[in-house]
């Protein structure tokens, strides 16, 4: 023990002898560190920002349909619903008594390219995304008003719109030609704050607004000569005969398996539940692979990194070999050398990792408000993850391996050289 | 590890009681290069008592270097018997005569006897760091290894003032002092000095002979000092000419 602590000492003082040119292996090697480490991060952080898009609530509910479907219209706004949903079974599954609160949802306008969302103050209340936060107002107020508005952080940024802005809702969500609610202009009175989930895309009203702006509809498209004011809108019974989807909170979780079950055996019309959990990691799965790799090419970098480390070790052996021959006569032993080789590598790695962690905790903090403001991912500071420490103890394994290399070579040269090296 | 090598000097050492009394005995022994016929040495017998100073001389290539190979262990010859301090080289295996050498073997070699990024003391230093027998017996002469270091330094006329420099700005002869000193230090039965001489000037070469020889004498080491440089030969009691002793290099003729 204390004479391995020497070797590290002498690994420690030949190394930084020798730092002109170790200082670019070390470099190297703290490059892969980051990069492999950084795609484990963005990869888990990413992963947890997408599966948390949504959370608190227990059951999802929509008309019959896929469960990967329901989930993606009813939280992404992605795609669209091939049923709604009566109110009818709306209400009764509100007023069950496990049921602690419920946000309906309709869809099927949107505004230049965003998804509106017509919603109760439910919404407000009750949606909760990454580990419980709430959603805020960063400006205004809530819905009040029949025909308000209220503006997702990056539709708000992206549109230009602030406080009181008119806009029109128009028909459909995809396509270029649609067929806008131009009778009935909105007034926007509340922007959200950022949430790093699809609410940040989406334009919320009531769903009232959305039974009104389509009053004067009929399969899809107004009914020609018949005109309706926002006023006399106003006055209609505006309760919504169907909506798209419906997210449920439980009393208690445990209650979810039995209303599930019940959901989908549902008497009045054919209804699918489903739990986020599980069908978000239904939707992740599908793309892992591209996620995997990336970790490949990001393996194979870290590789070669540590190839270059034996690479440099062994070149740097020649002119070494008298100091070998040195420690050899003043009583190290050839197994003294091969751990003296591999300590020097093993410093070396372990220097690049704690490198290539540091650049990458300074390019996470240097970064994170970008990516938190263009692509709504939350990457923050962390301890490393159970990931990382596996990542970074395998880099330093695979570097002790790459250093045995010239070790063995330095053990095998100071055997057959002896204390003599003629130079 | 310690205790293990200090066993094995008693048990040899009772084997052969006589055998005690000498530093190194060569007896019968032939050595052969891997993939050669003839034997490169082949010496009928050689001894040096302990505390003896030997001065070798021989041309290069008469295999002065094969020969201290074989007493330091780092060879093996093919028949006959190397003892060093009583104990038989060639019945240890190869892990116990690293340790036996580091334990009592102390090597002055040419040149380029430092390693250049440590410091002189550190230089100094390295056996007691490797052989725990070394330090121990650091520890006795001195308080600490480091003291002991400091000490054999300033006998070799390396005062404090030079200590803090890095070695390669050391003079060659002030180098070769520094080796002289990691070779005493921890008190080694033997000193091998391979021509350590030759790369200084004429009348440092004395001067150096003179202080090596006086640490020796007051340590107890024998010491084997290998030479072409024969003006040096007076200064020792025994000489040696290597041919003179090796029946190869007679056949060969």
């Amino acid at each position: 023990m204390r004479c391995f602590r020497y070797l590290l000492f002498l690994a420690g003082k030949s190394a930084w002898n020798r730092r002109g040119t170790l200082v670019l292996i070390v470099f190297s090697i703290a490059l892969s560190t980051t990069l492999l480490l950084g795609m484990e991060k963005l990869k888990t952080q990413i992963r947890e920002s997408f599966v948390q898009s949504v959370s608190g609530t227990d059951l999802v509910v929509g008309a019959r349909g896929g469960d990967m479907q329901l989930m993606l219209y009813a939280i992404f706004h992605l795609g669209g619903a091939t049923n709604n949903m009566g109110w009818d079974s709306a209400r009764s599954i509100a007023e069950r008594d496990e049921v602690a609160w419920t946000i309906p949802i309709s869809l099927g306008d949107s505004h230049k390219g965003y998804p509106v969302v017509a919603t109760s103050n439910d919404f407000f209340d009750h949606y909760r995304f990454r580990g419980g936060r709430q959603i805020e107002l960063a400006q205004g107020r809530r819905p009040e008003e029949l025909f308000d508005v209220t503006l997702g952080a990056e539709t708000a940024k992206k549109l230009g719109y602030a406080l009181g802005q008119k806009i029109i809702l128009s028909h459909g969500n995809s396509g270029t030609h649609l067929t806008e609610h131009g009778d009935k202009p909105f007034a926007v009175t509340g922007l959200l704050a950022p949430t790093g989930t699809p609410v940040d895309r989406s334009l919320y009203i009531s769903l009232e607004a959305m039974e009104a702006i389509h009053i004067n509809w009929r399969g899809g498209a107004p009914v020609p000569g018949l005109r309706i004011t926002p006023e006399q809108a106003a006055r209609f019974n505006l309760e919504p005969k169907s909506i798209t989807a419906m997210l449920v909170g439980l009393k208690k979780r445990s209650q979810v398996f039995a209303l599930q079950r019940e959901l989908n055996e549902w008497k009045a019309e054919p209804l699918t539940g489903v739990m986020p959990g599980v069908a978000m990691d239904q939707i992740w799965s599908m793309v892992d692979t591209g996620e995997r790799a990336l970790l490949l090419v990001s393996a194979l970098v870290t590789v070669a990194g540590l190839a270059g480390l034996a690479a440099a070790i062994l070149a740097g052996l020649g002119e070494r070999r008298r100091e070998l021959a040195i420690l050899r006569s003043a009583g190290a032993k050839p197994l003294d050398i091969l751990t003296l080789m591999a300590c020097e590598g093993g410093l070396l790695v372990a220097t690049g990792i704690i490198g290539g962690f540091s650049v990458l905790y300074l390019l996470v903090a240097a970064i994170s408000p970008l990516l938190a403001d263009n692509y709504g991912i939350f990457l923050y500071l962390s301890l490393p993850s159970a990931g990382e420490w596996a990542l970074a103890g395998g880099i330093c394994l695979a570097g002790l391996a790459a250093s045995l290399i010239p070790a063995f070579r330095a053990y095998r040269m100071s055997l057959s050289d002896g204390l003599t090296v003629s130079l | 590890m310690m205790v293990q090598s200090a066993c094995n000097v008693e048990a040899n050492g009772a084997a052969g009681q006589e055998s005690a009394a000498y530093a190194v005995v060569l007896e019968d022994v032939i050595f052969r290069w891997p993939g050669q016929q003839a034997p490169t040495l082949a010496i009928p017998f050689f001894s040096a008592r302990q505390g003896e100073q030997v001065f070798i001389s021989g041309p290069s290539g008469s295999g002065t270097s094969t020969w201290l190979g074989l007493i330091a262990g780092i060879l093996s010859p093919d028949s006959g018997a190397v003892r060093v301090n009583g104990v038989r080289l060639n019945e240890l295996g190869g892990a116990k005569r690293d340790i036996f050498r580091g334990d009592n073997i102390g090597f002055i070699f040419q040149q380029f006897n430092l390693i250049p990024y440590l410091s002189i003391l550190e230089n100094v230093l390295i056996p007691c760091r490797f052989s725990p027998l070394r330090n121990e017996r650091a520890c006795a002469q001195a308080e600490t290894p480091l003291a002991e270091a400091k000490k054999l330094l300033e006998r070799l006329d390396l005062s404090a003032s030079l200590w803090r420099k890095p070695v390669n700005k050391l003079s060659v002869g002030q180098q070769q002092r520094v080796a002289a000193a990691r070779a005493l230090i921890g008190k080694p039965p033997l000193l091998i000095a391979d021509e350590p001489t030759s790369s200084l000037d004429a009348d440092r070469r004395k001067a150096f002979l003179q202080l090596l020889l006086g640490e020796c004498r007051s340590l107890g080491a024998s010491l084997l000092f290998v030479s072409h440089d024969q003006s040096l030969a007076e200064e020792f009691s025994t000489r040696t000419h290597l041919p003179d002793l090796n029946r190869a290099a007679e056949e060969v003729v």
